[in-house]
């Protein structure tokens, strides 16, 4: 992924709602290289961020619909998304 | 083998006439319907509304089913999810699992809920009575029944 990639980040439930948006293209700063940096950086992007993602450790990740850990790399990544737990059924 | 998410409710007569037709090798079907409750920790519901992720619902539900069918002798398998706003007693999931004789066919129908359960991106936000809402918190319970299915067998 090069510094000028564009991504699209999704957002679910609450965070969907904290945020105020469902989606965003974005294009992200180069030295994020994991979930876990990409979930920190969210918290800097201003009050409504900081208050969606204050809490990283309970926030889930899917990059290209799939479920992924903190600890994956986000290199290729198209489109990414953040939700609660999930409560279906 | 399908799997179905939409707003529409279900009839479960109907979605088992279409699975078992022309059909007489299936010695067991079983079926669990999920349902609205109207109350819920003491608190009154008016209504349930269910978000979900586009794409990523329908592959996930895809996966479990095929991990299912990997596991039991199904003959035929159905996921149906409603999303939307849905109120007290209304259907929420429905899920039919096929198979020659009902072990399978139960062991495989829990499975497919406790996997969806804890995979398959749906949200749910409660509606109470005063009109206020709140998203419906994760479950420890539902990430203790889905270890079950790992401990004896991976």
């Amino acid at each position: 992924m090069t510094a000028t990639t564009e991504i699209t980040l999704r957002y679910f439930a609450w965070i969907r709602e904290k945020t105020g948006r469902a989606e965003e293209r974005v294009t992200l700063p180069p030295n994020l290289t994991t979930v876990a940096d990409l979930l920190a950086w969210q918290a800097t992007r201003g009050p409504e961020f900081a208050d969606a993602f204050a809490k990283p450790t309970i926030i889930r990740a899917a990059i290209d619909q799939r479920h992924v850990k903190p600890a994956t790399a986000l290199a290729g990544a198209r489109e990414i998304a953040f939700f609660p737990p999930v409560t279906g059924g | 083998m399908a799997v179905r998410v939409q707003t529409q409710d279900f009839d479960i007569a109907a979605e088992i006439a279409t699975l078992t037709a022309g059909r007489i090798d299936i010695g067991a079907l079983v079926t669990f319907t999920g349902v609205v409750r109207g109350s819920t920790s003491g608190r009154s519901l008016v209504s349930m509304t269910l978000e979900h992720y586009p794409g990523m619902t329908e592959a996930e539900l895809e996966g479990i089913e095929a991990e299912a069918r990997a596991r039991w002798p199904l003959q035929a398998s159905l996921i149906v999810h409603r999303i939307g706003e849905l109120t007290p007693g209304a259907n929420i999931v429905l899920v039919v699992t096929a198979s020659p004789h009902r072990h399978a066919a139960f062991q495989a129908a829990e499975f497919l809920m406790d996997y969806l359960k804890s995979r398959a991106p749906f949200w749910k936000k409660e509606t109470y009575s005063g009109g206020e809402a709140a998203w419906v918190d994760a479950r420890q319970a539902d990430d203790a029944a889905l270890r079950r299915w790992t401990t004896s067998q991976d």
